[in-house]
């Protein structure tokens, strides 16, 4: 079926196995009553569950509740961080400034946009190598065709602070030594030894640990939408807090015009 | 990111501004791509000549500036049963805030069925095809390959109807229209080889489709298709999203579920 038959059978109806709301009576999440059977559940259990339909150790639930906490900078000068804070010094919302902030975090070169890209790459690779293909071949597959690899070297700086505090914590939960970790780990130590100038960073290991936990690569993204949320909200009370239209204020002398000489306008 | 006293600026092609003698801050003049916007064009420019100048650095011929400006009437208002405009009713309905109303429309709006990456990729097929029949149908039937990307693979061939029977009469009236407006444009091609590139997509040609030839026509890349065909489609989704509000909830469809899982054994 297809074409108005596929739109008509649609129309009118929401057919769901995700849930749906009873106003004044129940709400159905999942195919289990969210005030009943779900409702001792902590908030990250809750979305994971939302997101998968599975339920997750108390050491896996914690190592992602880690994720979130290791990744939120409250620092207005980070881009999607800046714009909730200008949206406080605009006297926005709070809720336009960090919807925004969180959607201008789906960025190329950092945010959701890596995100995805890392944890196909470790997926795949991981499985190419299962059927017998060479490490060092996938990761000049994915140099050639990326002209990098999503996860390992970082926009601003060479390091990663993230890193350490988060495997520690993977340690004393059990959780550190999955395939895609140690894959992660190999490809770091290819790259070293080839001196790429690609270091490892929070952005390649957290999609291992997840994909170890069974995550997949959908999963994993939507996971990690709100991965920054944290450090937003101080972003936009302290703009909000300053005089309006005080932060990072532009004067003409700020803008470095780089463009074609004046000229007269001439009406078509 | 290191604490430095130096001014940073921000460079720019398209807007040099000149401050008021008394404050820095203020603005005295301003030139986008060389124009004096407020002392040459303002009364002389259209709008559209304006949005032209913006992106391509040029003001347009008199045959391209009416051709953008029949594309976004085109454009203007995909009416009530676009998702773009329902997302945007939505916001409109329970007094959201406006630019809520309109980020919903960006944010339904922007997908690969009927919206601004859709543009992106029908756009992506002119630059790589131009006005090869044979070239279409190579890309139509072995589609680059999307994998790894925060966008899903594309589910039907960009620029057609995935629902469509025969072309819509408003999509045929643009079609002419605009391809009336410049002689050889891949508009006129695009007329001429209608039936063939429909049958090659078993699929009939869709607004989108018509937009991107008309953007690519005008010169823009793919990626300033895709923010144009953002912007343009803005106008009806904010007057539907007031108009909602005007008319309250009640009167507005909620839609009735049916789940497959309901722990209660029931459906609405």
């Amino acid at each position: 079926m297809n074409g108005p038959e596929l739109l008509l059978q649609n129309a009118d109806i929401l057919k769901s196995r995700m849930g749906a709301c009873f106003p004044g009576e129940r709400a159905v999440f999942r195919g289990h009553d969210l005030h009943v059977e779900l409702k001792d559940m902590d908030w990250i259990e809750l979305y994971v569950f939302g997101i998968t339909g599975r339920r997750f150790s108390p050491q896996q639930l914690r190592l992602l509740n880690a994720i979130w906490v290791y990744t939120s900078y409250p620092d207005a000068r980070i881009w999607n961080n800046r714009v909730a804070a200008l949206a406080g010094s605009t006297r926005s919302t709070g809720a336009l400034g960090i919807s925004a902030a969180l959607a201008v975090s789906e960025a190329s070169i950092y945010g959701r946009g890596i995100d995805v890209r890392a944890i196909n790459f470790i997926v795949r690779t991981r499985k190419a190598i299962d059927n017998g293909s060479e490490l060092a071949d996938c990761v000049q597959d994915e140099l050639k065709k990326h002209r990098g690899i999503a996860g390992y070297g970082r926009p601003l700086s060479s390091g990663d602070e993230r890193i350490a505090p988060f495997m520690a914590l993977a340690r004393t939960l059990g959780l550190d030594d999955g395939p895609h970790v140690r894959l992660a780990y190999a490809v770091d130590e290819y790259l070293l030894a080839g001196r790429f100038r690609l270091r490892m960073n929070f952005a390649a290991i957290v999609p291992a640990l997840c994909a170890d936990i069974g995550l997949s690569p959908q999963e994993y993204y939507l996971f990690v939408f709100p991965a920054f949320l944290a450090g937003m909200p101080p972003c936009f009370i302290e703009s909000s807090q300053r005089p309006e239209g005080t932060l990072f204020p532009l004067s003409c002398a700020h803008i470095l015009y780089e463009g074609v000489s004046k000229r007269e306008w001439q009406s078509q | 990111m290191d604490n430095d006293s130096k001014m940073e600026q921000i460079r720019t092609q398209i807007w040099l501004e000149e401050p008021e003698p008394d404050n820095l801050f203020a603005t005295r003049a301003a030139y986008c791509h060389g124009y004096d916007v407020y002392g040459g064009m303002l009364g002389q420019s259209r709008w559209v000549e304006m949005l032209y100048l913006l992106f391509r650095g040029e003001a347009p011929t008199s045959e391209q500036a009416e051709l953008l400006e029949t594309l976004a009437v085109a454009l203007a208002n995909p009416g009530p049963r676009d998702p773009s405009v329902h997302a945007a009713m939505c916001g409109g309905v329970g007094g959201s805030t406006a630019a809520s109303c309109l980020i919903a429309a960006l944010a339904v709006g922007a997908g690969q069925h009927s919206g601004g990456r859709e543009v992106f990729l029908a756009m992506d097929g002119w630059n790589e095809c131009g006005t090869e029949l044979a070239a279409w149908q190579l890309r139509i039937s072995a589609p680059p390959d999307n994998k790894a990307s925060i966008w899903p693979s594309p589910e039907h061939p960009p620029g057609f109807d995935p629902h469509g029977v025969s072309t819509a009469t408003p999509v045929k009236q643009t079609l002419t229209r605009l391809a009336g407006i410049i002689p050889d444009s891949r508009l006129a091609w695009l007329e001429a080889n209608l039936s063939s590139l429909e049958l090659f997509a078993g699929r009939p040609l869709s607004m989108v489709g018509v937009a991107a030839a008309a953007f690519s026509d005008l010169g823009f890349s793919p990626e300033q298709g895709e923010m144009l065909h953002l912007l343009l489609r803005l106008p009806g989704a904010a007057a539907h999203a007031l108009e909602q509000w005007q008319y309250g909830h009640k009167k507005f469809p909620f839609f009735k579920v049916e789940l497959d899982n309901d722990p209660a054994g029931r459906t609405e």
